[in-house]
């Protein structure tokens, strides 16, 4: 009796695979490689962002204003009426002499588009080319500072991954409810664009009375307090110094022991906040976060060590976030929702078990099925089938591949499709045996006459899952994996596996007197 | 066990006017079906907002709408069962794009004062992205069909192809009209189960064809007519177990599965009937419909044998030193 043959070998070495690596997955040991759970099953908060890259484009521009203003003052340049408009600065020099000097600092910045209406007029505007990387950079920095954000969190394995040109997906395991989720998505979207800006002394008594316009016409913006929206304040539109130089920033608690944040700026930061410090004693100095002003106290000294705190009310939790948000930098866009799902961590167990309740009960009605219908080769198929399962958990695993609630379900519909091969199969066998071919040859010719009818539809449904895979989204994937991985596995089991076994027992069935117990018809 | 006996031959081709007359009416009912009613597209293909809850008791559906008609945005919200009566579904046709506050949010504070709940599950989709995943949805399905015929031409003819593409054009109407009648909201998922039914009803269907080129190969019937029956007689055990054993497993996924997945489940349920019943009794009548010509393909086929006998002929003569 030859009971090895190279197609048995072949069988074993796949069997060992598929329960040496499908073990961690169903046991839930802490270490080996585990199938992962997708976020419909484990619960968790998806989400896609897109970027409004033009805010990038417009900060670009104020950051230059800024630039242009300070580089003024420190070299005594008169420039007259420097504003912002749209997406364009603007500004006058007084002195002719000074056009040089102006020029070479200008020429100093790349991607700038100057146009001179005449001599002493300036527009400036970033070029489209320098738009475009400034947009490009704005996306990667935004996944750059929510990953940051997300890390100090302290949630396990976000995932921050860009997606086409300014989208971003934002998946988050493991989120317990839905405060929690809201937390972590007040985090994501929160800009962290702190602002230093000066108040505008001048025009201040007329903050009630003067419009959005008529402010602007100063180079001044009316921004209300953060604890109470009715008290406003003009500000000079030019901030003085904005959150890019924060290096550092902490929770601590004032006198009173409210929550405030201190934070730290870089060496340039502090060297042009000292400056303006020592040059406005006597004036308020704005701390303005996202729009809103969180205190404007009056400077009494020069502020050298470039420190400040932003007060205002916060709660702790508040304050936390917002120090985590400047130390892990601003977003240089604002980003909004274009979808979402979440699932809470008690559906996907839920679903987790009502599929598992489903794949057994599916899994029991088909085995059952195959040996009342064809007994031995039924058992055999049977076989196959358990194992095709080990494999296909066990590959899943080992490519770290998602399982998600339609792949559970891809499973399942695998156990009824995965026996097609042995029905194929030990159809052409019954029929060979009915046409009298002894049972030998019946086996073999069996498997070779079914051989074309088994690859031809297993390719066709392995080439619409591939297409499944390449349109589907997140959980449509995983249904496609499953569904192919089950079917080349079922290839490896069905095919090859059975052929084995049948090749290792085929002393035994030439001698048995009752074939029908093998096939089920005699 | 065996549920139809191998050597009887049924006479399929005899009544295939019958078959495609049934088709006909079930198609052009599903076309009507699908005309008037349409399809219920849900979130995905739509865009919107998807809230389902899960309350401690059962869940206060008229105080839910009472809360939510009070709101101009949630005016038009629909609040149905899900799977028990504590579980609920809200759909909401808008969406909202702020990421810190969103629409699950504002339900969430609204509903406080109906009990306690969980918010389980919240599905929101933009319209950009809905108009996205729509686009991406039929360029699968039109790519899978062209995948299909590519593959099909090339391991048959052409016409074997263009009757499998037929058939399961007629499967997906006949598909979509059930989705339709049931009213099953249309998702993702529904679409992966259509792709799915087209790639289980080829699978049928090719191994009927498989046994009809074997028989077109082999048998000395003259008439298409008489192989087709053959083949289809002799695959039928193989057909109907498969389509039993898968049928049993979509059922118990329907049964047991989580209410998530019903609509996938019972697409399939109604693709596999479907699917089973047009590789049986239609991809072939087309395939004889189309007028695929017996004595061509042998023809072809005893000139592509002549050519093989030939290369091998000359073959030998080379390696005897003859040429």
């Amino acid at each position: 009796m030859k009971i090895f043959n190279y197609r048995l070998v072949i069988f074993a070495l796949s069997i060992i695979f598929g329960v040496v690596f499908a073990m961690p997955s169903f046991l839930q040991t802490q270490s080996g490689k585990k199938i992962n759970l997708g976020l419909d099953l484990q619960g968790g908060l998806h989400m896609l962002l897109g970027v409004n890259t033009e805010e990038a484009v417009i900060s670009k521009i104020k950051s230059y204003a800024s630039s242009i203003k300070y580089f003024a003052q420190d070299e005594d340049i008169l420039l007259d009426e420097l504003s912002i408009n749209g997406e364009t600065i603007e500004f006058t020099i007084l002195d002719e002499d000074e056009i040089k000097k102006v020029d070479a600092m200008l020429a100093k910045i790349k991607g700038l588009d100057i146009q001179k209406p005449n001599r002493l007029n300036y527009l400036i505007t970033l070029s489209e080319s320098e738009k475009a990387i400034v947009k490009d950079l704005s996306v990667s920095q935004a996944v750059e500072t929510i990953r940051n954000r997300l890390d100090q969190f302290g949630l396990a394995e976000p995932t921050v991954i860009r997606q086409g040109t300014t989208d971003i997906v934002v998946e988050l395991p493991g989120i317990k409810n839905a405060e929690e989720e809201k937390a972590a998505r007040e985090l994501i979207s929160q800009p962290a664009n702190l602002e230093l800006m000066a108040v505008d002394e001048e025009i201040t008594d007329q903050v009630y009375t003067m419009s959005v316009q008529q402010a602007a016409q100063y180079g001044a913006v009316i921004l209300e307090k953060a604890d109470n929206p009715n008290e406003k304040y003009l500000v000079k539109e030019i901030p003085i110094l904005n959150g890019e130089q924060i290096i550092d920033a902490q929770v601590a608690f004032d006198q009173s022991n409210q929550p405030i944040i201190n934070f730290t700026l870089n060496s340039s930061g502090a060297k042009i906040f000292g400056e303006f410090t020592s040059k406005n004693i006597g004036k308020r100095l704005a701390v303005v976060l996202d729009g809103k002003i969180y205190s404007a106290p009056n400077i009494r000294e020069r502020i050298g060590g470039g420190s400040g705190q932003i007060s205002g009310g916060f709660t702790l939790v508040e304050a936390g976030n917002v120090a985590i948000a400047l130390r892990s930098g601003a977003l240089p866009a604002s980003v909004k929702l274009l979808e979402k799902r979440s699932v809470g961590p008690s559906l996907g167990a839920d679903s987790i078990q009502a599929s598992m309740i489903a794949l057994i009960v599916g899994f029991g009605i088909v085995m059952i099925f195959m040996v009342v219908y064809y007994k031995g080769a039924g058992i055999i198929a049977n076989i196959a089938l358990v194992i095709n399962i080990f494999i296909l958990v066990a590959v899943m695993a080992m490519f770290g591949a998602t399982l998600t609630l339609p792949g559970m379900a891809g499973i399942v519909l695998t156990i009824g499709m995965a026996v097609d091969a042995n029905v194929i199969i030990t159809e052409r066998i019954r029929e060979l045996l009915k046409a009298g071919v002894p049972v030998k040859k019946a086996i073999e010719d069996g498997y070779s006459n079914a051989m074309s009818a088994i690859l031809d539809s297993n390719i066709t449904t392995i080439l619409v899952a591939v297409i499944l895979y390449a349109y589907g989204t997140g959980p449509i994937k995983g249904f496609a994996v499953t569904i192919s991985i089950g079917i080349l596995a079922s290839m490896l089991t069905a095919i090859l596996g059975t052929h084995g076994i049948y090749q290792m027992l085929m002393n035994k069935i030439q001698k048995s007197k009752n074939i029908a117990n093998w096939f089920g018809v005699k | 066990m065996e549920f139809f006996k191998t050597d009887k031959i049924y006479d399929f081709m005899g009544k295939r006017f019958s078959f495609l007359a049934i088709s006909i009416l079930l198609v052009l009912a599903s076309l009507g079906i699908l005309a008037t009613k349409g399809l219920n597209f849900g979130i995905d293909f739509a865009g919107g907002t998807l809230i389902q809850v899960k309350y401690e008791q059962k869940a206060p559906i008229d105080d839910i709408r009472d809360i939510l008609r009070q709101k101009e945005a949630f005016s038009n919200a629909s609040i149905t069962e899900f799977g028990s009566d504590q579980e609920i579904v809200i759909r909401i046709t808008s969406s909202s794009n702020s990421v810190a506050t969103d629409i699950g949010d504002e339900i969430n504070t609204l509903l406080k004062s109906t009990g306690n709940f969980e918010i389980r599950r919240i599905d929101m989709v933009g319209a950009k992205v809905g108009n996205e995943l729509r686009e991406k949805g039929i360029m699968a399905l039109g790519l899978s069909f062209i995948m299909i015929l590519i593959y099909v031409s090339y391991r048959f003819e052409y016409r074997f192809a263009l009757a499998s593409i037929l058939a399961l054009v007629h499967d997906i109407i006949i598909a979509l009209g059930a989705i339709s009648l049931f009213n099953v909201e249309v998702n993702l998922d529904i679409l992966a189960a259509l792709l799915t039914l087209l790639g289980y009803s080829l699978n049928d269907t090719i191994i009927i064809f498989d046994r009809i080129r074997e028989g077109l190969q082999t048998s000395k019937e003259e008439k298409l007519e008489d192989v087709v029956n053959d083949s289809v007689s002799k695959t039928l055990s193989r057909t109907t177990l498969t389509s039993l054993t898968t049928f049993f497993v979509v059922v118990t996924l329907y049964m047991f599965g989580s209410e998530i997945i019903h609509g996938f489940a019972f697409t399939l349920l109604v693709g596999i009937v479907i699917g089973t019943y047009s590789s049986i009794f239609i991809a072939s009548t087309f395939l004889v419909q189309l007028r695929f010509s017996i004595d061509n393909f042998r023809a072809k086929e005893a000139e592509k044998v002549k050519r093989q006998k030939e290369k091998e002929k000359m073959r030998a003569m080379y390696e005897q030193g003859t040429i």
